[in-house]
């Protein structure tokens, strides 16, 4: 009863946030004057006159992917330098080695792609420096890629030009009007609940039978905010957010997945906003609470009922290994699937130790890749199915497909294809080589089911941008390090071009005005065709692999 | 679906909506002969790879053959030579189907091209060479420019322009319509087409489209589909197809490594038949074939649409541009009212029209008899016999009849007929004036009677709307579609048409190149338009709107910027021509969403299938007990190329559709393809492993 309480609370808390943050990146994006630009204006001016910006120009897709993949990848390439020289660069008081190549790639790749994802382990393999530009800094550029790329999106699919806006001042207005301040506020919040904030050195306590220990700190208050605001999950110690120093109460838990939630479900509202049918944005975020919401009664049903092997020997009270017991089976789940769902990547659990269908939810929500999703890459994600179901649908109805009044046709459709078949093609290619590769194959821990959900999960969570891992499966070899890396890069640049590419032929068209002809999608019919279409075209592709995986594993585990 | 629609033309002709030159049973017995021999040579690679989704299937079924041949080809397995057989044959059958679908749409156009061609024989023409003299060539050597003569009896060798003379001209052959059209040098009713009769008269012609290019060239071209290209949203939709079909690719690729590294072997053969189970054949199948059969029904109208893009854009229209005259009203003024003034009866104003009508042929005059008749006239044959008619003229304005007992009867122009009684002294009713004031100011003409020297009343004369337009017109409007009229008239007279008609908008007092401004704005504001027009000056309103339909009648240069032709010259056909386009589009959308639901129902077929062996836990999944993998398996396959031949009849005739909102039809679609997509292939799936456990123990 407490339990439903609490998903009730969490929901309604999302959606208070949403309406507020929603409206606040409307006022961003979309008007010429925002909120505090006293405040904020000053900073950017100064930014712009720095950097050469023309804040006025605007810009077609092409200038603006061009834009941001360059900035991303001068930024990876500064990331993955600094990782390779750190031996020789200053803040390395503990003398950290340099990183190996195929770690270097690996670990800028994950932060410049916001997925996260930490082959390495941080108080060994990295310096002050490293953690500082290799870390914190691409956990707010590549959140606010992701917003802007979403942004831009938008415009194109609701405004009339092909020009779709200006990427360096997006970033700059993102980073500075959006993330810091945000991050900021969170912070506060963390440190009041406990969460350790410090620049000094790690402890040395004398525990009560008599030995020194070493406690690791930090400024991990401020590495936590950003971490959750910008959906990056990189922990910054290795239990990530089941430590007590980064998840000290079950306030701070709340926070921190109201922080993941925060962006991915404002920029749903933000697009009703634009749009100005808020019911478009009601209807869009029904239909992914309704999935979100399935998925969580999934794991948490599973991990209710726990294993039935366990349950045998006299062990009831549901599967609790690898939880943390302040938690219990309820705040876990909802944590599983809110780090799945926005794609964030941090666990205050161990995915591993989830009963295998459990285990299914995150790889399933890794997979649709668009339930919330990311920062700016779930709603991009959103809408290339909303784009979906109008063509699919929209056909039934006797005219070409039109979203938000614009025809969608053959460019868009490549682009959508593009973009469609990306996500199983690099889920599923890599997998079967590491499975079908002998050195590979010596990183699974266990056998079988377990095993392949193990490599899955790994790939699955480099082409979702997720980060988080499911354990087990030791990634640091050179084969995981580059396919995974690659696999982070193609799952975030790929998509984004294609949809920018998409978003731009669609601002060149004229939207029909006053459509009465056309298919609605601000309609709860139209929510309920979303759903089944995310269903069918985007689990399809998965099936098999998950029939033989987790729930393959679930149905052994109950009728073997 | 339209004949309520005919009126009579000026000339006298009477144009009807029925399809004259298709062949009576849309799928006949010979029809279907030559399809299936037909499926069997598009098996072709040539041919194949038009469409990617069928190719792969295609490419599977020549790798299963080689499996057939030798069961250990690809490494040793334990499948049997007769499993591999038996999925070779359902492919096989698969891509005849597809192949038969698409030849089946073919099939009809060509029974249409073949008896057009029979138009397009070999004849002589009679070449006007510079010095005036006449040479007789081929029809085959004439080019553009050049000037024939031709004689009554004789075929128009060549489309052009009449430059000199007048006509009357036999279009059967073209229209399928026995009455001949009247045609002249200048004006808008100057073109020819070649392959039609001079029945009268003779004319010089100026040849505007060379050997191969001409109209019937054109024509036959189309209805064959030689010149099919793909339209926009087909290559939309091929590409989705294809990326699906290349995602179920890797799907199945990739589970060859990863099932065995679960310690299971997939043989080839089974391995193909998921992939073909999973791939949109069933659209993949039928999509030429709905685009081809689209293009048909609509010749079948007797409209030519010059490409599937132009059908495509009908179902798009967002708005309809429409001349009144002639297209919502028809065209001439018909008697509507009766209104007696200064005292007179009603019943004697309504004999007194009917006799002074008489011997009045015109449209009008025939109206003012049926209305009169329609009143309760009554005369007097005896009275009758022996009248004689007075005709029309421009001086006097007026028409009427002289009985034998020497009584007048006219009808005419109320200021001739009131000046001829100021004239003679005579009493003009005081109510006369009102009465007038009002018809015209509803748009209306009036016509006063007269009997000997008594202004007896007026006629009312209006210009009618057609029959069951404003009920069309209202189910556009339920659709979303808006309909603008057109009209030289005044405003207030468009105003009461347009209320009549029930058109959402109007423009009054409306000048020719009007048309093109009013589509230029509908346009600007994201609207598709649709117009009809027959002028010359229509032309480049014709070219400008999304679907310009062109009457037949009309010029050279009308046609020619038009999209679509409408060889009955009935501008209201466009209605019909927007819900065939509707309906192409709506068939493409319900078999596509049917193919990919079907997916779902296959997947716990085959998936279990495939690995029961080695988890056999797995058979949870196998909701459908179906009885051993094997019979999963070509059952799943076996449905998926049964369905093809199941629909062949909806992607012909295209899905069931009805004039209503789109939520009603979307609502309804998705009910029955969606949902029934999802439930019929579990049915389906079932009973074909129920047939092939029991009856053959698969």
């Amino acid at each position: 009863m407490i339990d439903l309480l609490m998903i009730i609370v969490f929901v309604l808390l999302v959606t208070v946030f949403m309406i507020a943050i929603g409206t606040y990146m409307y006022r961003i994006f979309f008007f010429t004057e925002a909120p505090f630009d006293r405040l904020f204006l000053p900073v950017e001016r100064v930014i712009y006159r720095l950097s050469d910006i023309d804040e006025d120009a605007s810009m077609n897709w092409k200038t603006y992917a061009a834009s941001l993949v360059v900035t991303n990848f001068i930024m990876m390439a500064l990331m993955y330098l600094v990782l390779r020289l750190q031996a020789y660069l200053p803040l390395n008081p503990a003398g950290i080695p340099n990183m190996p190549p195929a770690l270097a790639y690996n670990t800028a790749t994950s932060f410049i792609t916001n997925t996260n994802w930490q082959a390495y382990s941080g108080e060994v393999a990295m310096s002050y420096l490293a953690q500082m530009l290799s870390i914190i800094y691409p956990m707010f550029t590549s959140a606010a890629t992701g917003i802007v790329a979403a942004v831009a999106m938008v415009r194109g699919l609701t405004g009339k030009s092909p020009l779709i806006g200006n990427f360096f001042v997006d970033l700059v207005r993102t980073i500075i009007r959006l993330l810091l301040p945000l991050s900021f506020l969170v912070a506060l919040i963390l440190v009041a609940e406990g969460a350790v904030m410090t620049l000094k050195p790690y402890v040395a306590v004398t525990t009560f039978d008599g030995t020194v220990q070493t406690i690791p700190r930090g400024p991990v208050a401020a590495y936590e905010s950003i971490k959750h605001i910008g959906t990056n999950g990189g922990g910054f110690f290795g239990a990530n957010a089941a430590h007590p120093f980064e998840n000290p109460s079950p306030i701070t838990n709340l926070i921190h997945m109201l922080s993941m939630m925060l962006i991915p479900s404002s920029l749903i509202y933000m697009l009703g906003l634009v749009l100005k049918k808020k019911k478009q944005a009601w209807v869009l975020a029904g239909a992914v609470w309704f999935i979100f919401l399935s998925m969580f009664a999934t794991v948490y049903i599973s991990e209710r009922l726990g294993v039935p092997a366990l349950t045998a020997a006299g062990i009831t009270g549901g599967n609790m290994e690898g939880k943390e017991v302040r938690f219990g089976i309820a705040a876990s789940s909802l944590f599983t699937t809110v780090t799945t769902a926005a794609t964030t990547g941090s666990v205050n659990n161990m995915h591993e130790s989830l009963t295998p269908l459990g285990g299914f939810v995150p790889i399933a929500q890794m997979m649709l890749n668009n339930v919330f999703g990311g920062v700016g890459a779930g709603l991009m994600n959103i809408l290339l199915y909303v784009l979906l179901a109008v063509f699919l649908t929209g056909l039934m109805i006797g005219r070409t497909p039109e979203i938000f009044g614009k025809k969608i046709e053959t460019h868009e459709m490549k682009m959508m294809a593009i973009a469609l078949l990306t996500h199983p093609f690099i889920i599923l290619v890599p997998t079967a080589l590491a499975l079908a590769l002998p050195g590979p194959v010596q990183s699974i821990l266990n056998p079988g089911s377990h095993g392949l959900s193990e490599v899955l999960y790994a790939y699955d969570s480099g082409a979702a941008n997720n980060g988080s891992a499911f354990a087990g499966l030791d990634a640091d070899t050179v084969f995981y390090n580059t396919t995974i890396g690659t696999v982070m890069m193609l799952g975030r640049f790929i998509s984004i071009i294609a949809l920018l590419s998409l978003a731009g032929s669609m601002g060149g068209k004229v939207a029909t005005e006053g459509n009465v002809v056309s298919l609605r999608t601000d309609t709860p019919f139209f929510g309920a065709i979303y759903v089944v279409v995310v269903l069918i075209i985007g689990a399809l592709a998965f099936f098999p692999v998950l029939a033989l995986g987790p729930i393959g594993e679930q149905l052994v585990m109950w009728f073997h | 679906m339209s004949d309520q629609y005919h009126h009579q033309k000026i000339d006298g002709q009477k144009l009807t909506n029925k399809a004259k030159n298709v062949p009576n049973n849309p799928l006949s017995a010979a029809l279907i002969r030559t399809a299936l021999k037909d499926a069997w040579l598009k098996l072709d690679p040539r041919k194949m790879i038009t469409s990617p989704v069928m190719f792969i299937v295609y490419v599977g079924m020549i790798v299963v053959f080689l499996l057939v041949i030798d069961p250990n080809l690809f490494g040793s397995t334990k499948v049997g030579r007769d499993y591999n057989l038996a999925v070779f044959l359902v492919l096989l059958a698969t891509v005849v189907f597809a192949n038969f679908a698409e030849a089946v749409a073919e099939g009809r156009g060509r029974a249409q091209a073949a008896s057009l061609r029979k138009t397009k024989t070999e004849t002589m023409a009679h070449l006007v060479l510079k010095d005036g003299t006449i040479k007789a060539v081929p029809s085959s050597t004439l080019k553009k420019g050049d000037i024939v003569r031709v004689r009554e009896g004789e075929l128009i060798p060549a489309d052009g322009e009449i430059i000199e003379g007048l006509a009357s001209i036999d279009e059967s052959a073209i229209t399928g319509e026995s009455a001949p059209v009247i045609k002249e040098a200048g004006g808008d009713f100057s073109s020819v087409t070649g392959g039609t009769r001079v029945i009268s008269d003779e004319i010089l012609v100026q040849v505007t489209a060379g050997q191969g290019e001409s109209f019937l060239d054109k024509m036959i071209a189309l209805v064959e589909g030689a010149v099919r290209e793909k339209s926009p949203n087909e290559i939309a939709l091929t590409t989705l197809l294809a990326v699906l079909s290349l995602i179920f690719l890797v799907v199945v690729t990739t589970l060859v490594p990863i099932s065995r590294y679960l310690g299971v072997a997939i043989d080839i053969a089974t391995l193909i038949a998921l992939l073909v189970s999973l791939i949109p054949t069933t659209i993949g199948a039928l999509l030429s074939a709905i685009g081809i059969a689209g293009m048909d029904r609509v010749t079948q109208f007797n409209v030519l649409a010059m490409s599937g893009k132009a059908v495509e854009a009908s179902g798009d229209i967002d708005t309809l541009v429409l001349d009144k005259t002639g297209t919502i009203t028809y065209g001439n003024r018909m008697a509507y009212e009766f209104i007696p003034v200064g005292g007179a009866q009603q019943k004697d104003l309504i004999d007194a029209a009917y006799l002074a009508s008489l011997y009045d042929e015109t449209p009008e005059g025939r109206s003012i008899v049926d209305l009169a008749r329609k009143k309760g006239a009554h005369i007097d044959e005896a009275y009758v016999s022996g009248a004689e008619g007075i005709d029309f003229s421009a001086e006097t304005r007026t028409s009427g009849t002289r009985f034998q007992d020497g009584t007048v009867y006219l009808k005419g122009a109320v200021d001739a007929i009131v000046n001829k009684l100021t004239a003679n002294g005579k009493r003009v009713p005081g109510d006369l004036q009102a009465s007038t004031e009002r018809i015209a100011k509803e748009g209306g003409t009036p016509l006063a009677v007269l009997k000997g020297e008594t202004l007896l009343g007026l006629i009312y004369l209006k210009d009618t709307v057609k029959e069951g337009l404003k009920e069309r017109f209202a189910e556009l409007r339920a659709m979303g579609i808006r309909t603008i009229m057109l009209t030289g008239d005044n405003p207030l007279t468009a105003a009461t048409i347009a209320q009549e008609a029930g058109v959402d908008d109007y423009v009054a007092e409306a000048k020719p190149e009007d048309k093109i401004c009013v589509i230029k704005e509908e346009q600007a504001r994201g609207r598709r338009v649709a117009m009809t027009g027959d002028g010359t000056n229509d032309a480049p309103a014709l070219a400008q709107a999304d679907v310009g339909l062109a009457m037949n009648s009309g010029t050279m240069a009308a046609k020619e910027a038009a999209n679509m032709i409408d060889l009955d010259s009935d501008p209201t056909k466009l209605l019909s021509v927007i819900g065939i386009g509707k309906q192409l589009l709506m068939t493409r959308g319900a078999l596509t969403t049917f193919s990919i639901a079907n997916d779902i129902a296959k997947y716990f077929a085959i998936i279990p299938a495939m690995f029961m062996l080695a988890m056999p836990e797995l058979k949870m999944l196998n909701i459908m007990q179906l009885a051993t993998p094997q019979s999963a398996i070509l059952s799943a396959l076996i449905f998926n190329a049964l369905i093809i031949p199941a629909l062949i009849p909806i992607a012909i005739r295209g899905v069931r559709y009805r004039p209503t909102s789109p939520d009603r039809l979307l609502a309804r679609n998705v009910a029955i393809y969606g949902v029934g997509g999802i439930i019929i292939p579990f049915v389906g799936i079932k009973l074909i492993d129920l047939i092939l456990h029991g009856l053959f123990g698969v």
